[in-house]
């Protein structure tokens, strides 16, 4: 990316500069320069795209992680007032909608795991179905569907996967209110059939983690983190039904547009008028896919426990905490010191809520929101903290992931398969896997340095670090 | 002119590209491209029939459609897919497509893949979640249709 374009306001976050003639709202990029350097020009031109839709409030934002995205860069932060004809884009929310991570922390230690890692992880392996054309063992009818579409994770509960104190730690206790099977296409639910409680593909994992360093001792100790502890994260979203609804609304709503007379600069934009029809039909639809999303990875959790409970018995694995990364969320926010009702597209970008917030549980109030920094495979993870608005300044957002540095072709070009695997078990990581194909892509090397995507977020005033994690076994979809 | 596939960058995803003599060869190329992204295609044996049909007046949303409706339906069967036929036809209204300036001729488009459920011993590519907008185009040069975009993966 070209700096020549951007205006410094601090050395972690820069403004777009303004063309004369040009009609838009302002862009602020969150990051530092190196980052910044590394970025594609395409996520230039992506927020500066977003920044010219109807009824954005404030400005278009990119969290450190950016990359390319379609339509938003992966890592855009835009937010629409409906009063104000304020819009709802698929292409904000994107294709795996409600895609996010859970994290649970164990009452294990790494001398603990360490004998029985290789064991575990094949278990692992063998409970979670993983990788493209991998089918779960729940089968539901149409009418179950709709009753996970309306319930999420607490439809998962009352069938028996999971811990009534894990709705707790989930954004929205595990359900998003305004889900509407209706608006639902019958293909999609034709998708979801044999999904529920599957990993996916692609940058989708789970993942056993050790905490290597603490950054925020009142926050970890608030997490009920400690050093030397093991965690699994588990990085996935609503699957094929999530998808289905993606693309099926990327279309009404590029139409919707057409029709309703909205200019967009880049047809992936596909949007509607908030108030619209079809941004009504869409908001259910979403909210819909957010639930299996909630749903699936409560599911999930049910199966780590059980290959856990195969393999080390004594072990219990608590939820830390659930946040999404790919969705739109109605939530108030203070604009120019006043509350106001916004729809906030976060396209890769991580919910972070500062400390007193209702929505978080009591345990979290004092500390602010986890807001949980994906790794890739032989790279670390990252647990930070919500900062109090007045310090983050992007709606509550914060970056979600370490963002992609190559493409996937490069990354097929550079990597073999199985030799990575090789290297990492050499590192003292174990990769399962059915794809070496997708192993190469997912390369760590294909992606950021993941520390200095951290450390950037902090500094930005996004969140703050509290702890470092090291990956020990991954399995990949 | 021989019909063909190939992949283009795209910093996160894939980009597909279908060519043909005819925009309907293209389009069964750039089916071809995203499912070999799946699995190899010389691998998949052609032993179940997908049969899609939909409406669409522009070219361009005709290619998404037809990749995402083959998606979908292989999604919901399990299926993998390897061998793609489509043809165009039915009354329409005479004029241009409004993404690109294409002439019309015939917005019913049905078509036809072929595959298999898929076998443990079937190595596994990456899934692919929805062909995009991103980087969509459909247009005919020197006589050879080409028809790109970037699918999720």
């Amino acid at each position: 990316m070209d700096l020549g374009r951007l205006s410094e306001i601090n050395p972690w976050c820069y403004a777009l500069k303004s063309v004369a003639g040009e009609a838009r709202a302002p862009v602020r990029l969150y990051a530092d320069a190196e980052l910044l350097r590394g970025m594609d020009a395409k996520v230039l031109e992506q927020i500066a795209n977003v920044a010219r839709l109807p009824g954005l409030v404030g400005a278009a934002m990119t969290m450190p992680d950016a990359h390319w995205g379609y339509g938003f860069p992966i890592g855009g932060v835009a937010a629409f007032d409906a009063e104000a004809g304020g819009i709802l884009s698929a292409g904000g929310v994107g294709f795996d909608i409600s895609c996010g991570i859970r994290c649970l922390r164990s009452n294990l230690d790494l001398p603990t795991l360490a004998p029985r890692l290789e064991r575990l992880a094949d278990q692992l392996f063998r409970a979670i179905p993983a990788g493209v054309g991998e089918e779960g063992k729940i089968k539901l009818s149409p009418g179950e569907l709709d009753q996970v579409m309306r319930g999420g994770a607490r439809w998962a509960l009352a069938q028996g996967y999971g811990t009534e104190s894990d709705l707790e730690y989930i954004e929205e206790q595990g359900c998003v209110a305004g889900a509407e099977p209706a608006a639902v296409s019958e293909l999609a639910k034709r998708r979801q059939r044999g999904e529920m409680g599957t990993l996916g593909s692609g940058n989708h994992y789970l993942e056993i983690q050790v905490v290597e360093r603490i950054y925020d001792a009142q926050a970890a100790a608030a997490y009920g983190l400690a050093l030397g502890q093991v965690l699994v994260s588990i990085h996935c979203g609503s699957r094929g039904l999530g998808h289905q609804v993606g693309t099926d609304y990327l279309v009404t709503l590029a139409k919707a547009a057409g029709r309703l007379g909205l200019h967009l600069p880049d047809r992936e934009l596909a949007c509607a008028p908030i108030k619209s029809p079809e941004g009504q039909q869409y908001l259910g639809a979403m909210n819909a896919a957010i639930n299996i999303a909630l749903a699936n990875r409560q599911i999930l959790t049910h199966l780590a426990r059980a290959a856990f409970a195969e393999v080390l018995p004594d072990a219990k694995l608590e939820t830390l905490y659930d946040v999404s990364h790919n969705t739109c969320k109605a939530e108030t926010h203070a604009v120019e010191c006043k509350p106001r009702l916004l729809y906030v597209h976060r396209k890769g970008a991580t919910r972070a809520f500062g400390p007193g917030h209702p929505a978080l549980p009591e345990r979290y109030r004092g500390v602010g929101q986890p807001v949980i920094i994906g790794g890739s495979m032989g790279t670390g993870s990252w647990i930070l903290a919500g900062n109090p608005e007045e310090q983050n300044g992007a709606y509550a957002s914060a970056s979600h992931g370490a963002g992609r540095a190559m493409s996937r072709h490069q990354a097929l070009r550079n990597w073999n398969g199985r030799e990575l695997i090789h290297a990492l078990a050499a590192d003292g990581i174990l990769i399962r896997t059915r794809s070496m194909r997708g192993a190469a892509e997912e390369a760590p090397g294909a992606y950021k340095d993941v520390d200095l995507v951290a450390a950037a977020t902090e500094k930005a005033g996004l969140a703050r670090r509290v702890a470092l994690l090291r990956p020990k076994a991954c399995i990949k979809g | 002119m021989h019909a063909s596939y190939d992949y283009f960058e795209h910093g996160a995803d894939m980009g597909i590209v279908g060519r043909g003599g005819r925009i309907e060869e293209a389009f069964e190329q750039a089916a071809a491209a995203m499912f070999a992204i799946m699995a190899d295609p010389g691998q998949i044996r052609p032993e179940t029939t997908v049969a899609i049909e939909f409406e669409e007046s522009d070219a361009e949303l005709a290619l998404v459609t037809w990749l995402n409706l083959l998606l979908g339906e292989a999604r919901s069967r399990t299926l993998i897919l390897g061998r793609f036929r489509l043809h165009r036809g039915g009354a329409s209204p005479k004029g241009t497509f409004p993404s690109s300036g294409i002439e019309t001729c015939g917005t019913h488009w049905s078509g036809t893949a072929e595959g298999e459920p898929w076998r443990s011993d079937l190595e596994r590519g990456v899934e692919v979640k929805g062909a995009t907008l991103t980087q969509l185009a459909v247009k005919q040069q020197d006589g050879i249709w080409e028809a790109r975009c970037v699918v999720d993966v």
